[in-house]
């Protein structure tokens, strides 16, 4: 089989994210970046799967040249194919004009060979969040889509798939070709090995181009949500706080 | 006749909580823009929908109904929703912010290339929308402008204090029967697995939470007695998922559970923002750390400075000598 597996590079910021001067984009000078979560675990769910039926794995990202290194990185835990959509303007794209240019990529590269069995997708991406992106794909390719999943699994034609909801599972049974949003926790992602990290090096990566224009929605700025500041109290150090400790849970009601 | 459509969230007929948000939240935004609000059911009608209009002061309710729709699915409640925002050009779209409200209103609006904007905390109208929503889970805002008439929308979950508004008569429900294509019942639920009851992360009332401070797996013994104690659950940071000591199920913040306890003990955390945002919304918290500098420590309410390892097994000791 073969599965299509679309990625976000994301800053990984600590404790505040900043944000530039013209309050457009988070400020990254002195960060690193990363696949966003749930993709990470979307791209080691398509390596298990090709594991246990054969076939390959292609990770498609739109962004900067940087994303190569998101690209290099699924590279080292198994994927095969890679496609860098570029995107210079130095600013994500609306999510409609995404989701165009990841359409029109996955047409063309079906064009170019086979069809993708399975896309799948991060349920949101951890940055902008705008949870619509698979979806819009899905929508404007035709193929069946669910979101929030957990669980995948392949029988022929279809995808068995389960995502949690309030007091238990939810179980989708999906004909392929399909489009799943998924979700970190799925699976926990491997961590490279020594030569999965050397055959990344040599990866071959495919620049696409895809004409697009901006969608109706427009980002003004960002901003930091207003913080109620607390002072901490210090209830003591080491072993002797403990008592301060359980007087406050008895306060709180829940000795 | 547009108006302001909000999609009640339900699961075969019973309503979603959060549902309430959304009523609450269209209510007031339609007075700012004197509209009207319209609550749209998808399914076979059940009259808690019309109990529920008529508590949140919803004078109008739409039932969309389809032999094909026998239960939820996105593409069905997407596709019959779309319909619906076609032909009566409401100004806006909505539900609110969970994953099954994101979905059906991201569906809706795909449909019919309309932009989608997810987990708003403002709504304006002037020539344009003006909008703040969040990014990051919270942790960042971003004002937008959209300049179409008609808008597809979610209110963040938890954003808004559901506030009943009851109608002093029965609201008004209309049932339309829509023509669907059966393709799309390929994304209806198949079948359900139920959960252990119980409280769960989301709802216990303590939650004792290690990160990578904790060290390993086994280390997690104490802070397991020490929720056991306390009735409460226990809870990691992402550095322990990933290391495979805990499985993601425990995990609290951005990518993980949201928590709302009365108070939260994170032991060996250092408060990085995509966990801070899963745990804020904790009433007390008390964070026990070697660092004093640590995130988590300059934000929480209590902290204890010390060795976990040492500080843990002290508390539980002091608990069991009071019992
Ligand atoms: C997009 C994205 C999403 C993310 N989502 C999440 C999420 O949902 N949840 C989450 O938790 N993280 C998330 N993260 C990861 C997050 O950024 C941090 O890396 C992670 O929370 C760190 O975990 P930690 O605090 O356990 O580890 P560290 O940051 O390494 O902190 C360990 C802490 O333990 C203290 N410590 C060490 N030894 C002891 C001891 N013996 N006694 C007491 N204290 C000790 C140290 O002083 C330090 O403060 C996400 C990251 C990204 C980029």
């Amino acid at each position: 089989m073969r599965i299509l597996v679309c990625v976000k590079r994301v800053p990984a910021p600590g404790s505040r994210i900043n944000i530039t001067d013209d309050a457009l984009t988070v400020d990254t000078a002195h960060l690193g970046f990363t696949t966003s979560p749930h993709e990470e675990c979307a791209v080691e769910e398509a390596a298990q799967l090709v594991e246990e039926h054969g076939g390959s794995v292609c990770v498609l990202t739109v962004g900067p040249a940087e994303a190569e290194e998101q690209l290099r990185y699924a590279a080292s835990v198994g994927a095969n194919e890679f496609v860098l959509v570029p995107n210079e303007s130095g600013h994500d794209w609306d999510p409609q004009r995404t989701s165009h240019v990841i359409s029109e990529a996955i047409t063309q590269l079906e064009a170019g060979g086979e069809r993708f069995d399975l896309i799948l997708f991060g349920n949101e991406s951890a940055d902008s969040g705008g949870y619509q992106v698979g979806i819009r794909v899905a929508v404007t390719l035709g193929r069946a889509v669910v979101n929030g999943i957990k669980g995948i699994e392949i029988q022929d034609t279809t995808v068995t798939a389960s995502r949690e909801v309030d007091g238990g599972n939810e179980v989708y049974s999906v004909p392929l070709p399909a489009v799943l949003g998924v979700k970190e926790g799925i699976n926990l992602p491997r961590y490279p090995t020594m030569k999965g990290r050397l055959a990344s090096k040599k990866a071959e990566i495919s620049s696409t181009s895809i004409d697009s224009s901006a969608g109706p929605q427009e980002k003004v700025r960002l901003h930091q949500p207003e913080e109620k500041i607390s002072e901490t109290e210090i209830l003591g150090n080491g072993p002797d706080a403990a008592v301060k400790v359980v007087d406050l849970l008895d306060e709180l009601g829940v000795l | 006749m547009p108006g302001i459509y909000v999609l009640v969230e339900h699961d075969r007929g019973e309503i979603s909580p959060a549902t309430f948000e959304a009523l609450t939240a269209a209510r007031n935004l339609a007075q700012r823009l004197t509209e009207e609000v319209v609550a749209v059911f998808i399914g076979v009608f059940d009259s808690d929908f019309n109990a529920v209009c008529t508590e949140y002061g919803i004078s109008e309710g739409v039932v969309l109904a389809s032999p094909l729709i026998t239960d939820y699915g996105p593409e069905l409640w997407g596709e019959a929703l779309s319909q619906l925002s076609q032909e009566r050009t409401p100004r806006i779209v909505m539900s609110v912010g969970t994953d099954k409200g994101n979905e059906v209103i991201a569906h809706a609006s795909a449909r019919l290339g309309s932009p989608f904007i997810a987990n708003c905390i403002e709504v304006h109208r002037d020539s344009d929308w003006t909008i703040t929503r969040m990014q990051w889970g919270g942790s960042l805002l971003e004002d937008v402008r959209v300049d179409t008439e008609q808008i597809f929308l979610s209110y963040a979950h938890h954003s808004v204090e559901p506030e009943t508004a009851a109608l002093s008569s029965d609201a008004n429900i209309q049932i339309v029967e829509l023509e669907l294509d059966s393709l799309l019942t390929r994304t209806l639920v198949q079948e359900r697995a139920a959960q252990a009851e119980g409280a769960t992360l989301s709802t216990a009332s303590v939650v004792v939470s290690g990160g990578r401070g904790v060290g390993s797996a086994d280390a997690f013994a104490p802070l397991e007695e020490l929720a056991d104690l306390l009735a409460g659950k226990v809870g990691c940071s992402r550095a322990v998922t990933n290391n495979g000591w805990r499985s993601h199920a425990d995990q609290v913040g951005q990518t993980g559970t949201r928590i709302a306890p009365e108070i939260y003990i994170a032991c060996g955390i250092s408060g990085a923002i995509q966990h801070w945002v899963g745990a804020m919304a904790s009433k007390n918290i008390l964070a026990i750390n070697i660092d004093p500098e640590a995130n988590m420590v300059t934000k929480a309410g209590y902290a204890v400075l010390g060795d976990l390892h040492e500080v843990v097994p002290a508390i539980i000791e002091e608990i069991k000598r009071r019992r």
